[in-house]
This record gives C-alpha cells, sequence and structure tokens, in this order.
C-alpha cells in the first residue's frame, strides 16, 4: 500500500462521525454478555476445570460409596446426581470472581468506566455470561448422569426447569463472589476466599448423603443451608414432586443475596482505584 | 441548557490526594477547543491522576473542573458523552482480537450490528491492523497495540480525547506513526490532551505544553515561549581533540562572558550561552585561530530538556524518588 492510499484512508476512517443514541440498560448488559462468552471462547482451558471436576465426582461417589451409603450404585446415583449438579454449578460460579478480578485491574476498564454506559452493565453482564457457563456445565453432568444410568423421573421438563433454577441460584449467589473479586487484590485470593464460603456450604449439606443419619444440630444447619434447599428443590423437580414452596425456599437465599451485595458490589466498583 | 465554552477543559485549584500523596495538588488550567494541549511532566508528577480526574474515574478532593462546558462532578455522564480516554495502560482487551475490541465497543455506542461490523472494518484497514485483526491483542506489538487503542477512541468522534502517555515504549517508527494520527485527528477538529515523558513529543505536537511536577503547573506556554522563558541561545561545540577542553573551556568564558560552560557527558562536547550570534561566530574564529579545531558546532534555542532542568532543578529523566514515589502511588489506588 502506497503512503497516499494510506493517508487517503485514514483522512476517511477519521472523518468526523456522530455518536448514535445511547443504546439502554440491556443492550449494554447483553453487550457485556457477548464479551464474556467471547472471553471463555479464548480461554478454553477453564472448560477442563468445569467438565473433569463434576465427572471425577460423579464416578468417585457413585461407584466407591454408592454401593455402601445405598445399597446399590444404581440407587445411590439417582439420588446423588441432582446434588452433583448443584455441586458443580456452585463450583463453576467461583470463576465470575476470578475472571472478574483478573478483568477489573486492566486498562480496558477505564475505558469502560470513562464510557456513557449503564454503570452496572460490565457487572451484570459478566454475570449474564455466566450462566452460559453453568447450562454448559449442567448439562454435561447431565450426559454423564444418562450415560451412567440416571433417569430424570419428570423427563425433558424436570430437567430444564432445574437448570433454570440452577442458574438462577448461581447467578444470585454469584455477586458475593463478585464482592469479593472487587474487595481482594489477587486473583488467588479470590479463588482461597471463594473455597471458603463454598465448602461448608457444599458439605454441610444433603449432597452426597441423607442427613437423616446425622446428629441433631448437623441436620439443623443442613436443613437451613441455601445449597442443600436448592438441592431438595432440584431433587424434587427432576422427580417430579416438587412443589412451589420447594422452589420458593431456594430461591430464598440468592434472593437475599441479590438485595445485600448488588448495592455493594456496585459501590465498590464506583470506588476509585 | 449550557452555553458552548470555547474551552474545551477548564479547571480550578484541582486536588486529588492518595492518602498522603498529594498526587494533584491545586491545578488550573485552561485548554482552547482544537487544540492539542500537552501535559509534560516526569513519572509521578501527576499527570495520569489529572488525566483520570478529567475522565470522571477520579472525583477530586478540592477544587473544580468543567469539561466540554459540563461539571466534572455533577455531570459526569454529560462529560462522558464526548470524550475518550486511551490510558497509559492500553485500554484494550487483551484476550480478545482486534476486530472484537472495536466491534464490542462500537455496540456499546449504539452502533447496530451491521453498522458496528463496517465501522470496525474501516478502522482496522487505515489504522494498518487487517494482518492482525482475527488475532488476540495479547500477541500485538506495542505500536499495534496503540493504534488500536487509538482507533477504539475514535469509533464515534468524541470531542475531546485524552491520550495518557501515548508513545512510551514505542519504537521511533510506530512513533512517528502515532504522531500522524494524532496531527490528523486534531487537523480534523478533535482537541487532545496528551501526557508526556518526552519532551521532544509535547515539543512536536502541543500547541500549549504545561510542565508538571509534583502535582503543579510549573510553567505553562507554547513551546516558543517556554523556551524564551529560560532563556537564550546555546553554542554547541564538539572539539576534535578532548586534549583542547581546557583551553576551549577558557576560552569561550572569555569571549561569551562569565556564563558557565558545560560539558554533556561526552568530553568533547561544550555548550555555553551565547545570546549574539556575532559574539558565537567571533568566538569560533578565535577558536581556530589558536589552533582548537572544532568539528561540529551548532546555535540554536534551547532545548525543552535544558527547560525543562532550569524550571524544577532536577534532569526530566525521572530520579529514582520519583519513580519510588509513583510505585506508592499506585499501591494507594
Amino acid at each position: 500500500m502506497t503512503m497516499a492510499q494510506d493517508e487517503s484512508l485514514l483522512q476517511a476512517a477519521l472523518a468526523t462521525r456522530p455518536r448514535p443514541a445511547a443504546p439502554g440498560a440491556a443492550s449494554h448488559t447483553f453487550t457485556f454478555a457477548w464479551r464474556a462468552l467471547l472471553k471463555i471462547k479464548h480461554g478454553p482451558e477453564q472448560w477442563f476445570d468445569v467438565i473433569i471436576t463434576p465427572v471425577m465426582f460423579t464416578v468417585m461417589f457413585t461407584y466407591i460409596f454408592g454401593g455402601a451409603l445405598a445399597g446399590s450404585t444404581d440407587d445411590y446415583l439417582q439420588f446423588l446426581l441432582p446434588g452433583i449438579l448443584a455441586q458443580t454449578v456452585m463450583f463453576t460460579s467461583i470463576y465470575t470472581g476470578i475472571t472478574l478480578n483478573a478483568d477489573i485491574s486492566r486498562g480496558v476498564f477505564d475505558r469502560f468506566k470513562s464510557m456513557p454506559i449503564w454503570r452496572p452493565a460490565p457487572l451484570v453482564g459478566a454475570m449474564v455470561g455466566d450462566t452460559i457457563r453453568y447450562t454448559v456445565s449442567s448439562l454435561i453432568v447431565f450426559a454423564i448422569g444418562l450415560a451412567l444410568g440416571y433417569r430424570p423421573e419428570s423427563g425433558v421438563v424436570g430437567v430444564v426447569l432445574a437448570i433454570v433454577l440452577l442458574d438462577l441460584f448461581a447467578f444470585g449467589i454469584g455477586w458475593i463472589f463478585t464482592t469479593l473479586a472487587l474487595v481482594v487484590k489477587s486473583a488467588s485470593s479470590v479463588m482461597t476466599l471463594s473455597w471458603l464460603v463454598l465448602m461448608p456450604l457444599t458439605f454441610l449439606s444433603n449432597i452426597y448423603v441423607d442427613p437423616a443419619t446425622m446428629p441433631g444440630w448437623l441436620q439443623w444447619i443442613v436443613s437451613v443451608n441455601p445449597v442443600a434447599l436448592l438441592v431438595t428443590a432440584v431433587r424434587g423437580i427432576m422427580a417430579g414432586t416438587a412443589g412451589g414452596a420447594d422452589i420458593a425456599w431456594a430461591l430464598l437465599a440468592p434472593a437475599v443475596v441479590v438485595v445485600i451485595f448488588a448495592p455493594l458490589a456496585m459501590q465498590l466498583y464506583r470506588r476509585e482505584r | 441548557m449550557h452555553q458552548p465554552s470555547a474551552l474545551a477543559i477548564e479547571t480550578s485549584g484541582l486536588v486529588k490526594n492518595f492518602g498522603e500523596t498529594r498526587a494533584v495538588a491545586g491545578i488550573d488550567l485552561a485548554v482552547r477547543r482544537g487544540s492539542i494541549y500537552g501535559l509534560l511532566g516526569p513519572n509521578g508528577a501527576g499527570k495520569t491522576t489529572l488525566v483520570r480526574l478529567l475522565a470522571t474515574l477520579l472525583r477530586p478532593d478540592a477544587g473544580s473542573a468543567r469539561v466540554l462546558g459540563h461539571d466534572i462532578v455533577r455531570a459526569p455522564q454529560e462529560v462522558r458523552q464526548r470524550i475518550s480516554l486511551t490510558g497509559q495502560f492500553a485500554s484494550i482487551d487483551e484476550d480478545l482480537t482486534g476486530i472484537e475490541n472495536l466491534v464490542l465497543l462500537a455496540r456499546l455506542l449504539g452502533f447496530g450490528r451491521r453498522e458496528a461490523r463496517t465501522r470496525t472494518d474501516e478502522l482496522i484497514t487505515a489504522f494498518d491492523l487487517a494482518d492482525a485483526a482475527k488475532r488476540q491483542v495479547k500477541t500485538y506489538s506495542g505500536g499495534m497495540r496503540r493504534r488500536l487503542d487509538i482507533a477504539a477512541s475514535i469509533i464515534s468522534t468524541p470531542e475531546l480525547l485524552f491520550l495518557d502517555e501515548p508513545t512510551t515504549g514505542l519504537d521511533p517508527r510506530s512513533r512517528g506513526q502515532v504522531w500522524e494520527i494524532i496531527r490528523t485527528l486534531v487537523a480534523n477538529g478533535l482537541t487532545v490532551l496528551l501526557t508526556t515523558q518526552y519532551l521532544e513529543e509535547a515539543d512536536q505536537l502541543a500547541d500549549r505544553i504545561a510542565v508538571i511536577d509534583h502535582g503543579r503547573v510549573i510553567a505553562e506556554g507554547t513551546s516558543a515561549e517556554l523556551k524564551a522563558q529560560i532563556g537564550r541561545a546555546v553554542l554547541h561545540v564538539r572539539l576534535a581533540d578532548p586534549a583542547d577542553r581546557a583551553a576551549a573551556e577558557r576560552l569561550l568564558a572569555a569571549r561569551l562572558g562569565d556564563h558557565p560552560v558545560q560539558g554533556d557527558g561526552d568530553p568533547r562536547a561544550l555548550a555555553v550561552q551565547a545570546p549574539d550570534p556575532a559574539e558565537a561566530a567571533a568566538a569560533l574564529g578565535a577558536m581556530q585561530a589558536e589552533g582548537i579545531v572544532v568539528t561540529e558546532f551548532s546555535l540554536g534555542q534551547p532545548s525543552l530538556d535544558e527547560v525543562f532542568f532550569a524550571l524544577t532543578a532536577h534532569p526530566a529523566a525521572p530520579p529514582e524518588s520519583a519513580q519510588a514515589e509513583e510505585r506508592q502511588t499506585e499501591t494507594v489506588r
């Protein structure tokens, strides 16, 4: 390309262009959700964790403990799979925080903040994008379950409902990790702190065993553990026995989290860094 | 409705503290529309903080500022609608490709799907990024990043463009390309606020320059005014034989008055203030008569380097302490 051509192309590209009318909050949010998907596309190594961990847990628990816990591995899988779905989505939601923490310290967020866009859009959009991640990891776990012999009694409708519930739950709880990501300096501390939140929530629950054999105080903890409430609802949905109350209880905790942590996260986001 | 102001930026007593550090310590600035205004200063002088204040990323602790007629604290969204920021560390997404970056920003600005793509292709071609358009930005060279960064800032035309150290770390060729782009932008009516550590860059590009040190403006004016403020013409001489240095110093001092003669690290080089060109010529003749062989000589205005030294009593290259300060400011953030 000659210099003269170069020059005229540059001139043409630099010619004044008015700014179009500003799009609304929803459009900004979806654009950021698209950005989150592009990030997943460019970082396929993330899928390794998302896929391998649940596969390991499902196979290990089913074949090592299944027989002892439920009499047969088939019966245990029927009990375990909805729990593993919940666990997988919870573990996946940590990525929301880790990704944001790495992201926000970069110069590109300075640009976003200096643009006339709906202020929460970068955070909300990222979390909306992450629900795709939750959906995909749920589907993977579900496929493994099917291959091992799991059969949901409520059929396709139940599975779709269960996945929607899991997405809603993870979107709500994700605000905790988003807030953590805005407070903590490094991505590895986000990881550590997130595990501190998640470990008790997933293990002091009904994911792996029926709490009936636990001591009374522990049964009480399990009965108020939001993850246990989610697992109960997902199990109910998959078995076709869930009532509206089960689903409402499951959504209570994420709703409370959103009310408390979303404004907190926005305040931290607006804060100067 | 606000009155369109002839000034793109007006600040008065602007202050920003980070803990104990006064990053911006009372700055008054008036930047005319359609001009390139240079903020010149070493690392840690407060240039970036000033830009971040004006781009509504930070809130001032005291003082006020209007950008394109809108108050940065009371009407930040109005300001954001009219500016673009190219930050010191590339304000583009490393993980995405060049195309994805531009389409993303175009969509955020309200371009439709197809218009966003058309505008992106146009910018990619004009900024000579076609070969790398589908690669992740993390694989780009410094010059390519900067070009993409500036392209991202003009997807739709802002009234005011902030360029924070646009050529730091670039090779001379890339620097020349970026300068050319900036000149073309301003020729089309944009206002540019540019920060730089390079005296040459401010000299080359800026219509007016504010020299900033420790969060204050220590001098302001056109490049010529700043040079005039410091002083007079300087005679630079380079000797064939460094052994002649002492004799040359004596002679120049005697001929051109009592101005101190200073070398420049190079034992053959001498510089001396020479207010009168005739006297300078005579001094050169006298050197030849004495048998002192001169390989190069020049008579010219002082460089901005010399200006900076005269204003701050420290060289423009950042001393250790200034760098330490910068790091401290970074942690405070």
